[in-house]
């Protein structure tokens, strides 16, 4: 399954990707990747990656630590040399160039603020370093950008960690680079003000128009601020979409098992009529829409996300169309506050499907299922998507993995 | 949770009766805490204390000693509180001129090995390269050899190309610039590992030439550790002895005077000059420390 | 907040595609060498090659009038072992001692500064470092007051009867500590004591005290803890502060000129001795200074084949 050839999709971009390009003398700056692989040693950290993030968008690396997603990055602030391939900038070529060349910033994990210089100084290093003698009104601008104005002559250790992320951030910014780079900027931060964070660097990224090229291991942060997600696995691109394609309609189960949680299950297509797949799973009958499905024959994973399931104790009550499995034992409920959360334990092995599918509920009044009930569960089939059945059931879903659940309300 | 509660009731059963740990943990009962309490709680302050007095006893008696005049030729013993030495301390001998020598080789020297000893301590933490084991061990015998065989072997080998006729003031310096060396590396070395490899990259993240990032960035915050060791280098060759005893042809360093003098007499002048120096060190580091607790403040 | 349209210049014009950066790679493998260079040269020049011609001393005879000729006189080296090999004993004994003495005392002291000292740390290492940039000479000779026949110290111990016993197994010297071997011991510890805390003290400052409460929470009493989890992680400070100690020890005699008495000679008093004092002891000298030099190399070697040169620096 090699990897695509992959363009982002244009659409999501911003609305003033337009007049970055315009003001940048470069003209079009779409940041392309070619055939990038990088070495060290017999490891192979990122593996003939290909991809093109349009000006102007906001754009997520994502994976697992040791995914290449970080190597990746470091390739294209220059700070890291491929093995093979090629980075453009536009028209031009930059994978030789030097990073002090290149017209790329990066806003490193660690922020990395010079100590033995004050605020002022950070942000303004380079802008002294391409030239410019009178930086101080674009410092003053950009500090209160970052609603810093008043911490100018500070040192980096008399910030908090909030504050060092947003002077880093400014001290990028101010350069106008073609391509913002951040390199897990929030993993520091405690999660309320990293929940701001988000929200703070999205609207930045709004209002300047730059292109930002974001790496995290999160997925929800990633979901949350990206136009465009690529998941990264062993050096490869997974899929590449946005959001809602690749929560929706994931292509392998890695990508399924990697953004939130899903249900995935083995089974046989046994027909396939129009737009409508049928399965059989364990003996139980299910029908999916062909155009979520990546194969229409053979073995197939079909998989469901929690919070599209429903419980049920009597098969009256399920709505007629819907897939049903039988057969299910509840054997936990947590009560989240917003909804809750229950492992049913279905009567298959672990090697056909999940052992214990979960299912969560939004807790609009309906009565609380107590461990030990058995229930049916059932869901539209529309909402069902279908997977090639020859991958590993438990790609992506490695609980060493800091991927935060996606929260269960619908 | 089961599992949760099980683990717990397995954990209590656990409990150790272990001989060597004496009795198994049991409730903390209170009792009347005695005298014996204290010392156990503090034995281990009360014990630095006093290596402390240990350490710092001559300090204090040289820093007396200066005051006093003594009877007879050695100032060992005290006889009656007197300003005179400090009044006079150049008085005995040519204590200062010899003092003048000890400092200006001190400041050769120092100049010398922490360029040099600089240069070798970005060489060894920032490269990879095949000869760093024999390196590594060249650098650290100078700090673990008896100064004796250093002494020794500068003799010779002085002795043998230029004869003991040129020995003097270089012969000196050259001896001392050598043993400085490895502590110059030693303590640069060590300030270059604390540092942050991320500020470098990002120097260069934001148009910093490598020339740029070493003098705006790199150099300002290694500067604490080169000025540690040039002190370092700039006491260690003034105090020295026994290098300088092998390498000085007819030259007489501090140093050399006293060691020479102790035989015949011990004036209070060298207690005094003794003193001096403590108290200028003394001085700088204390204004060392009140600067950048001031620099803090301001901000 | 409008968008911003702040023009700060065109970023420096990148290098002309096609032209590798193959001169730079060369260059950059070459910087080591080059800062190293001086360094290098200045040790070998006056460290290395000293030692060489040492040896070559070391096999010659002569006077400093008839001059000195390279006659492979091996015999050298047996005459000084014979001479002095009493002066060795004790040069070893002495830095024994000094060394375990200075392990006792740098240990706790070292412990106490690095896990008890919270915001003083840096102050109390300099109190241990700092007294060690006034002369030494000048802090030896005020032993000489602080253990005087007429002082605390002595009384004290005479009191004590103290001094009776270390007399009888011949430490002292009848009611006096001065001028004998155990003033010179005191003398070493004293000089000897930072170079012994440093290494211990860098070693355990790296230790995470949280490490201390894990013991405690899995039964150690603070004593066990102690030796099952501080000491073993702090053995690289031991080993390192016993070499900074121990070698140079043994070569250390300004202590047992100073504090010592003719009975208590050390082997650095006997080189200086025969270089200085005697015009034909020149390559016996040099013969007792090479013995000196291989224990020394010995030493060096047998430790860094056990723990590496990594950790030398």
């Amino acid at each position: 399954m090699a990897m695509n050839m992959a363009t982002a999709d244009a659409g999501t971009g911003t609305g003033t990707g337009a007049n970055a390009g315009a003001d940048n003398p470069a003209g079009g700056s779409d940041l392309r990747l070619e055939r990038i692989t990088k070495r060290f040693g017999a490891f192979t950290a990122v593996d003939d990656v290909s991809l093109t993030i349009p000006q102007g968008s906001f754009f997520a690396l994502l994976g697992a630590s040791g995914c290449g997603k970080t190597t990746t990055l470091r390739m294209v602030s220059g700070l890291e040399d491929p093995t093979h391939g090629r980075i453009f900038l536009g028209e031009r070529e930059v994978t030789d160039l030097k990073p002090y060349k290149r017209p790329v910033n990066t806003v490193f994990q660690n922020y990395a603020l010079f100590p033995h210089m004050d605020i002022f100084e950070n942000v303004a290093f380079g802008l002294r370093r391409r030239g410019i003698k009178d930086v101080k009104p674009q410092v003053e601008q950009m500090l209160d950008l970052v609603e810093l104005g008043h911490l100018a002559r500070r040192k980096p250790a008399q910030l908090s960690g909030g504050q060092q992320q947003r002077v880093a951030v400014a001290r990028a910014l101010i350069n106008q680079p073609q391509v913002l780079l951040l390199d897990e900027p929030l993993g520091a931060l405690d999660l309320k003000l990293r929940r701001q964070m988000q929200i703070e660097l999205k609207r930045i990224q709004t209002e300047v128009g730059l292109t930002f090229v974001h790496v995290t291991h999160d997925q929800e942060e990633a979901m949350t601020m990206a136009d465009t997600i690529a998941v990264m696995n062993a050096g490869r691109i997974e899929q590449l979409g946005s959001p809602a394609d690749l929560y929706e309609n994931p292509v392998s189960t890695f990508v399924a098992n990697f953004l939130g949680q899903s249900n995935l299950i083995i089974g046989e297509v046994t027909a396939k009529d129009g737009d409508t797949i049928t399965l059989d799973a364990q003996g139980q009958r299910l029908t999916l829409p062909a155009a979520r499905s990546r194969i229409d024959s053979g073995r197939i994973i079909a998989g469901v996300r929690p919070e599209k399931v429903s419980l049920a104790t009597d098969a009256a009550r399920i709505p007629n169309g819907h897939n049903v499995l039988t057969g299910g034992v509840v054997s936990d409920a947590s009560f989240i506050g917003v909804s809750t959360q229950y492992l049913v334990k279905m009567p298959w092995g672990s090697q056909v499907g999940c052992e214990e599918m979960s299912v969560f509920e939004q807790n609009a009044g309906q009565e609380i299922h107590r461990p030990g009930t058995q229930v049916l569960l059932h869901w539209d089939p529309t909402q069902t998507f279908g997977l090639d059945g020859a991958q590993d059931l438990d790609a992506g879903s490695d609980p060493d993995d800091e991927a935060s659940d996606v929260g269960a309300a619908a | 949770m089961s599992a949760l509660t099980a683990s717990t009731d397995a954990a209590a059963s656990l409990a150790p009766t272990d001989r060597a740990s004496g009795k198994a943990p049991a409730a903390r009962t209170s009792r009347r805490r005695g005298p014996l309490d204290w010392v156990r709680a503090h034995a281990l302050a009360t014990t630095a204390v006093l290596i402390f007095v240990f350490l710092l006893a001559p300090n204090v008696v040289m820093f007396v000693m200066s005051f006093n005049a003594p009877v007879g030729k050695y100032n060992y013993i005290w006889h009656q509180f007197s300003t005179d030495a400090w009044r006079h301390p150049c008085q005995v001998g040519d204590i200062c001129q010899h003092m003048g020598l000890s400092l200006e080789i001190g400041v050769v020297a120092m100049i010398a090995s922490t360029i040099l000893g600089t240069m070798a301590a970005f060489a060894m933490s920032r490269h990879r390269f095949r000869a760093r084991p024999a390196v590594n061990v060249l650098l650290f015998l100078p700090m673990a050899a008896p100064e004796i065989i250093m002494g020794a072997t500068l003799l010779t080998l002085f002795f043998s190309t230029i004869g003991s006729g040129s020995m003097g003031f270089w012969t000196i310096v050259i001896g001392h610039i050598m043993f400085c060396l490895s502590y110059v590396v030693v303590t640069v070395k060590s300030r270059l590992a604390g540092l942050d490899p991320t500020l470098e990259k990002a120097a260069q993240d934001l148009y910093a030439t490598p020339r740029q990032t070493f003098l705006k960035v790199t150099l300002p915050l290694v500067a604490p550790g080169i000025a540690a060791a040039a002190l370092l280098s700039f006491a260690l060759s003034v105090d020295d002895y026994i290098v300088t005893k092998y390498t000085a042809g007819d030259q007489i360093t501090f140093p050399l005077y006293v060691y020479g003098a102790v035989q015949r007499s011990v004036p209070t002048q060298i207690d005094v000059i003794g003193s001096m120096m403590m108290l200028v060190t003394m001085t700088g580091i204390a204004g060392m420390l009140v600067l950048g607790r001031l620099r803090a403040r301001r901000r | 907040m409008s968008a911003q349209t702040v023009n700060v210049g065109v970023p420096p014009a990148p290098k002309p595609i096609g032209e590798p950066d193959l001169p730079e790679r060369r260059k950059r493998n070459r910087l080591p060498y080059l800062l190293l260079a001086p360094t290098l040269l200045w040790l070998i020049i006056f460290f290395v090659v000293p030692i060489f011609t040492s040896v070559s001393a070391s096999v010659q005879e002569g006077s400093l009038d008839q001059g000195y000729a390279l006659t492979w006189r091996w015999a050298n080296f047996s005459d000084g072992w014979s001479q002095y090999n009493g002066q060795f004993g004790r040069s070893l004994l002495f830095a024994f001692l000094c060394t375990v003495f200075c392990l006792l005392m740098g240990y706790p002291l070292a412990y106490f500064i690095a896990f008890k000292g919270g915001r003083w740390k840096t102050l109390l290492m300099a109190l241990v470092i700092v007294p060690s940039f006034t002369s030494f000479l000048i802090r030896t000779i005020a032993w000489k007051t602080i253990l005087s026949d007429n002082g605390v110290v002595v009384h004290v111990l005479n009191d004590l009867h103290v001094l009776n016993f270390t007399s009888a197994i011949g430490f002292t010297v009848g009611n006096h500590v001065l001028a004998s071997p155990a003033a010179v011991v005191c003398g070493m510890v004293y000089n000897f004591l930072p170079f012994t805390v440093l290494p211990l003290y860098t070693s355990l400052e790296k230790i995470d005290p949280r490490l201390h409460e894990a013991g405690a929470d899995l039964y150690c009493s603070p004593l066990t803890t102690w030796r099952r989890v501080t000491l073993p992680l702090s053995m690289p400070g031991v080993v390192g502060g016993t070499l900074l100690t121990f070698i140079p020890a043994v070569g250390d005699y300004v202590n047992a000129q100073l504090l010592g008495n003719p009975n208590t000679l050390v082997i650095g008093q006997s080189i200086e001795h025969e270089f200085l004092q005697d015009s034909t002891g020149y390559p016996l000298a040099s013969a007792l200074s090479v013995i000196l030099m291989a224990a020394t190399l010995a030493i060096v070697l047998l430790y860094v084949k056990k723990a590496g040169t990594e950790d030398l620096l």
